[in-house]
């Protein structure tokens, strides 16, 4: 049975140092104010897996909290670069950041071999391409049946996976719609599984066979609102698409960004005090 | 009318070359852009596949992120994204792969990974994304990109995505299910794989555009197809639509999407 706990209780239960974290979520859903608690308390070292990292890992990995980033498409979408993960990769800072790289599918399939309890992934992928020359996980296997090689990848086994949903009911049932990606399969890969909702409520009233995870799968469920921002929520708010082009400027440069997280993440109790010091600083802007 | 950017002409161009009633895996910003004026223009049962889950998406505004809840909300289906690639990529369902690029060289290879060495890049680019594998599994692929001498290089400094490898049989050796790209359609011209080599070469130059710019914007030695066509000048339908839809874009988002 999942709890239900304040975000912050979550991550200092359930989230360590030196894990192998995965907030997933493909453009909808993206567990921001996960991101953001992680930076709060200080967590080190983070293996962060993620197909796209997007700003979430943007600011875990200026914040220092990253040692490794397994990734599939590391840009801001609509914008350009994430400027923070470019000058990891590039400039070592905060520090040196271990890159293991992969595609969409190849991800996508190692999320559904990590909750199928599989060592391993396989997909026709990759003949030609130079990213198994740098990445050595990337194996092939030939089939028994018919001899064709194809590529094989380590299953995604997570030790904690974040999601962002919709609702979930008092009893920690969680209801996600709308473009899924592979938050199910992250949150089935992982040993730990916290869940952001927009609200709790008494009855989920979910369809047939509606994308439904059950309360005893996961390990905590936390009331978030907003907290996919500046991504979206189906049905309760759009994609802040102007957060992502004044993400530009203020990740470009080391001491913006630097000087944007204290004052907002360091500098804010939680993601309702992070909402409005974001509200009153546009309310100022807009007079 | 013919007043029109050279980055319509691209689109328009491009728009073209999906058949109505093909299914198209669509990459994000410039086939994006073009994918959706096809099925404005010629092509109205074209099925438009994103790699976030949405089947058969017919958004009236252009999508930012490849996940925009446009998508979802106009689409046939929304399925997991391991399913996009799993059942309807790899499972041999996508006619036409269309792709964007960093960098293409001579015989279709894409390059969205790195300048410089991989290890110590000059420049990190996004990577791989969805498209190693739609350039694999897709019964042809279309590239849109604009044409300069940075973009269109001799020699890739990283292979993301395999068109013809190193040329001749090579995709054909490496074992890959689809034909590989049929076309490659920039600001400049449309060019295709020649026969055998399966090198690309210019087929067909813009209205108004001349050999030595293509050979000025290319960074490899472009050769030209014995018969040279004149691609069509956008059509008054063509651009009306266009506009129209980059203007609905504009108002919905403050931006105008497939500009990257």
């Amino acid at each position: 049975m999942a709890e239900l706990l304040s975000l912050r209780e979550a991550v200092e239960r359930f989230v360590h140092d030196g894990d192998t974290v995965a907030l997933e979520g493909f453009t909808h859903l993206i567990p921001t104010a996960a991101s953001h608690e992680l930076i709060r308390q200080g967590k080190k070292d983070l293996t962060l897996v993620r197909m796209t990292p997007d700003l979430v890992y943007d600011l875990l990995i200026g914040a220092g909290c990253a040692k490794r980033l397994v990734f599939s498409w590391g840009g801001n979408p609509g914008v350009g670069s994430l400027h923070r993960l470019r000058d990891a990769v590039e400039k070592d800072w905060p520090h040196a950041l271990e890159i293991e790289e992969h595609s969409h599918a190849d991800l996508a399939n190692s999320y559904v071999a990590g909750a199928s309890g599989l060592p391993f992934a396989v997909l026709r992928a990759y003949a030609g391409s130079d990213l198994p020359k740098v990445n050595p996980l990337i194996k092939s296997v030939t089939c028994p049946f018919t001899g064709e090689v194809l590529a094989a990848v380590p299953s995604v086994r997570p030790d904690v996976t974040v999601i962002h949903a919709q609702k979930a009911d008092r009893k920690g049932n969680v209801l996600l719609w709308g473009i899924l990606g592979v938050q199910k399969e992250a949150a089935l890969a992982a040993k730990r599984c916290i869940v952001t909702v927009e609200e709790i409520v008494d009855d989920l009233q979910a369809p047939m066979n509606a994308c439904v995870l059950p309360t005893w799968a996961l390990t905590a469920v936390c009331l978030v609102p907003g907290g996919a921002h500046p991504s979206y929520a189906h049905g309760y708010y759009e994609r802040d698409n102007r957060f992502y082009q004044a993400w530009d400027p203020i990740a470009r440069d080391r001491e913006a960004f630097t000087a944007w997280i204290d004052e907002y993440i360091r500098g804010t109790e939680d993601f309702a005090a992070f909402q409005q010091k974001l509200a009153s600083k546009h309310h100022a802007e807009a007079k | 009318m013919s007043d029109y950017s050279t980055n319509e002409m691209m689109t328009v161009a491009a728009a073209r070359r999906l058949k109505n009633g093909s299914v198209c895996f669509v990459g994000i910003g410039l086939p994006s852009k073009a994918a959706n004026l096809a099925r404005l223009t010629s092509s109205p049962d074209v099925v438009l596949i994103y790699e976030s889950g949405p089947i058969g998406a017919k958004p009236t505004v252009l999508p930012l992120s490849i996940g925009d809840g446009e998508l979802a909300e106009t689409a046939d289906t929304v399925v997991p994204t391991g399913e996009i690639f799993r059942y309807w990529l790899q499972g041999g369902r996508i006619d036409v792969g269309f792709l964007g690029a960093a960098q293409v060289d001579k015989f279709g290879n894409i390059n969205t990974t790195v300048i410089g060495d991989y290890h110590k890049p000059k420049v990190r680019l996004p990577g791989a994304g969805g498209a190693p594998e739609i350039a694999g599994s897709a019964k042809s692929v279309l590239i849109i990109l604009k044409q300069s001498h940075r973009t269109f290089v001799d020699k890739l400094a990283f292979v993301t995505s395999v068109g013809f490898g190193e040329g001749g049989d090579h995709r054909q050796r490496l074992g890959l299910p689809g034909k590989g790209p049929v076309g490659i359609i920039t600001d400049l011209c449309i060019m295709e794989p020649e026969a055998g080599s399966n090198e690309f070469i210019v087929t067909s130059l813009h209205p108004g555009v001349t050999r030595e710019q293509v050979v000025e914007a290319t960074g490899w030695a472009i050769r030209f197809a014995d018969q040279v066509g004149v691609t069509q000048a956008p059509q008054a339908h063509e651009l009306e639509a266009l506009r129209a839809l980059e203007a609905r874009t504009a108002a919905a988002h403050g931006q105008a999407g497939g500009e990257e």
